[in-house]
């Protein structure tokens, strides 16, 4: 279990992004086009609500059913001539990678975007190592020019507006300033045209492996992906142990619902069902392929009572829909995966104590589950983890000791009653009405920015007594 | 009025109880116009939903198995006016007691029993026009629980579209989150307060005179934003709104 953890604490996040309300708001606006399409391209399934039910049966099945799986996919992406590795944690995933690439002499590298590869740090462990690694998805590639990180799981520079683009392309590009999105486009690609075309070897992630045929499915928009897959010599494919779909007709399930979910299209520009390396009688294709499949945590929640996020198949629609994303932007997560999503795995990869905060950063308003194409019930598995959180004693002092009077109140009427009472005798030393000024304490959170509302006098209930007394 | 009451028993909350006992009785009211005999089981706390939520379950179930012990094993709906303390009764008192043989079958029954305000008036009672009258200009505001814990949102709807003088006006996002969470608003309070702002924009941007939801909870965090912001716009529980309305 490993995840790079965040190197200020939540509150210092948090004031950073909330000190940034123009970028805040460009977040908002992105996920709300995201969510509006995703809505829009759901219509034009014939029956959505019957697909996300199998496609969530599906995946209850593969989860269930892993470790056969998993070994029927390594069987078969072997029998295609293709090579499997098993990484326990990030840093045995890191030196997979690089081994095999000094195996092949591999001097450049270029990668096409992998949320796995992010996890594990790879682009760090393989440039110690003295590779050039070069990443070509778009989102990405401005990402690592500005040495900053996706903010999003699927639109990795959503936090970023097209001037921003300017000028990080004109400062590290070395070209003239432009914002228009076509000609950064272009930019773009001339500059990692010739890095297709020198690289030793491709890096991609994996959207789903299947296991009936030992295929590696990708899912993009750009194209750069069947670059990286088929230009350099050697292929690998990181992916999560929990990206497994059984057949051929499971995928065809789930891509009616992941570019959807994810981007708002019936289909994105390339879907690409990579199967082992050239064939002899082929022209084009990397000579060796390899899949990296990791563990790093998962087996742990495949045992626990969060296994149900292993469902998950990283479409985003989550991020796109919460109010708490859209308002405080996916860096404030502090972790790789950000959203309702990236509250459970964080604290699931990462550790309880590097991530205590991110479950209790939701209202727990349902959106997430309600959009989730696979349906998955975020809000329980937020609550369970907050559990865990109170259980490893994370809760700030004054909350367990809160915790602690409010249940010795609500479990008795006779101290609900009392406490009532103290309570309408602080309002009224307070004046009696609405309060508007500011409280001390943890009281004091609520009146910056609200009212807070009088207890009153003579509770509902102790009216109905005296007046049902005669 | 029919001739046989009806009997149910209402479970009165903790905030409405203790900070808005008016509205408490706006629901009595509404309840008794339709003829139904309401009782009030004494001893009455909280459903334990902020323990729930904190993550301290253990102390959650001991004021849930309080709850049940109030309620005791009636036939009678039970009338929760509030989508989240119904929710609560309905799927969280479901986790709570999983596997537990004695509150767990006493849960799935008040679970059975339990029925939000509208959802009693217009599914069980079968009326969406109270013959109420209020006029006003109201943006109706769906909470987050009872809208996709309960899927309750046709009902309080219909009910405020057969009141006389009431007009409705819609709102931009009307289905995002106010940002009041629980214990969500005091811990997260920077995030809280930025949601609750952008809702508040959006809602005085409708030009209402008066947010309507059926949670006190979520009108509780929009009067105290309203009130900080020196606003004249005001919250409303639907039953409130109800019972003036069948004022004469």
């Amino acid at each position: 279990m490993s995840l790079p953890l965040p190197h200020k604490p939540f509150e210092d996040r948090l004031a950073e992004a909330l000190a940034n309300p123009q970028r805040l708001a460009a977040i908002g606006r992105a996920a709300m086009r995201f969510y509006e399409g995703r809505v829009a391209a759901m219509d034009t399934l014939p029956d959505a609500e019957a697909i996300r039910d199998l496609a969530r049966a599906i995946r209850a099945h593969t989860i269930a059913h892993l470790d056969e799986y998993l070994q029927r996919f390594e069987a078969n992406v072997q029998a295609a001539g293709g090579h499997v590795h098993w990484a326990h944690d990030a840093v045995e995933a890191c030196s997979i990678v690089l081994r095999i690439a000094q195996e092949n002499a591999v001097r450049r590298v270029v990668k096409s975007k992998s949320m796995v590869s992010e996890e594990i740090s790879l682009n760090a462990a393989l440039e110690q190592a003295g590779l050039e690694v070069v990443e070509t998805d778009l989102g990405e590639y401005i990402a690592q020019l500005g040495h900053d990180h996706p903010s999003h799981i699927v639109a990795p520079v959503l936090h970023l507006t097209r001037q921003e683009v300017g000028r990080i392309f004109s400062e590290r590009l070395a070209v003239p300033y432009t914002d228009e999105i076509a000609a950064l486009n272009a930019i773009a690609r001339r500059a990692l045209r010739e890095k297709f075309l020198k690289a030793d070897m491709g890096i991609s992630g994996c959207n789903f492996a299947v296991a009936e045929t030992g295929t590696v499915c990708i899912v993009t928009n750009e194209g750069n992906g069947r670059m990286v897959t088929t230009l350099p010599r050697v292929h690998v494919a990181l992916m999560g142990m929990e990206r497994i779909v059984p057949t051929l007709q499971d995928l065809a399930v789930m891509l009616q619902l992941l570019p959807r979910s994810a981007t708002g299209q019936k289909l994105t520009a390339y879907t690409s069902l990579l199967t082992g390396p050239r064939r002899p009688d082929e022209p084009h294709g990397p000579q060796e392929t390899h899949v990296v499949i990791l563990d790093n945590g998962r087996s742990r929640a495949l045992a626990g009572d969060l296994a149900e996020i292993l469902y998950c198949i990283r479409c985003g629609a989550c991020l796109n829909v919460c109010p708490v994303y859209r308002t405080i932007g996916g860096h404030a997560y502090g972790s790789v995966y950000s959203g309702p999503v990236g509250s459970v795995l964080s604290p699931i990869l990462g550790g309880v104590a590097a991530f205590a905060d991110l479950p209790q950063a939701s209202t727990l308003c349902g959106a997430c589950h309600d959009i989730c194409p696979v349906r998955i019930d975020l809000p329980l598995l937020l609550l369970r983890l907050r559990r865990e959180v109170a259980r490893e004693g994370y809760t700030p002092r004054w909350l367990q000791v809160g915790i602690r009077g409010y249940t010795a109140v609500a479990r008795r009427a006779g101290h609900f009653a009392l406490a009532a009472r103290l309570a309408s005798w602080l309002t009224r030393l307070m004046g009696g009405g609405w309060f508007n000024g500011q409280l001390p304490g943890p009281l004091g959170a609520w009146t910056r920015s609200r009212a807070f509302p009088p207890f009153v006098r003579r509770t509902f209930q102790q009216r109905w007594k005296e007046r049902h007394r005669g | 009025m029919t001739s046989s009451p009806r009997t149910a028993s209402l479970f009165v909350t903790c905030l409405l109880d203790t900070l808005f006992p008016a509205v408490a009785q706006a629901v009595v009211d509404v309840l008794e116009a339709q003829g139904v005999c309401v009782r009030v089981p004494a001893g009455q706390t909280c459903c334990g939903q902020p323990a729930f939520n904190a993550g301290y379950w253990d102390e959650a179930r001991r004021i849930a198995r309080h709850t049940l012990d109030v309620f005791g094993d009636g036939s009678e709906p039970l009338i929760v006016p509030s989508g989240s303390c119904g929710a609560m009764i309905r799927h969280g008192y479901m986790r709570l007691f999983e596997g537990d043989p004695e509150y767990g079958p006493r849960a799935q029954a008040l679970a059975a029993r339990a029925m939000e305000f509208t959802q009693y008036l217009v599914d069980y009672l079968g009326v969406a026009d109270l013959g109420a009258c209020y006029e006003a200009k109201a943006v109706y505001h769906p909470s987050c629980h009872l809208l996709r814990s309960l899927r309750i949102d046709r009902q309080p709807r219909l009910l405020l579209e057969h009141v006389r003088g009431l007009r409705l006006l819609s709102q931009e996002d009307p289905e995002t989150c106010c940002g009041f969470g629980g214990l969500f608003a005091i811990r997260m309070e920077a995030i809280s307060s930025t949601m609750l702002a952008r809702r508040l924009d959006a809602l005085q941007a409708t030009g209402a005179d008066l947010i309507v939801g059926c949670d006190i909870s979520c009108l509780m965090h929009f009067e105290g934003g309203l009130r900080k912001r020196g606003s004249a716009m005001r919250t409303m529980h639907i039953a409130q709104l109800l019972a003036e309305g069948l004022r004469p």
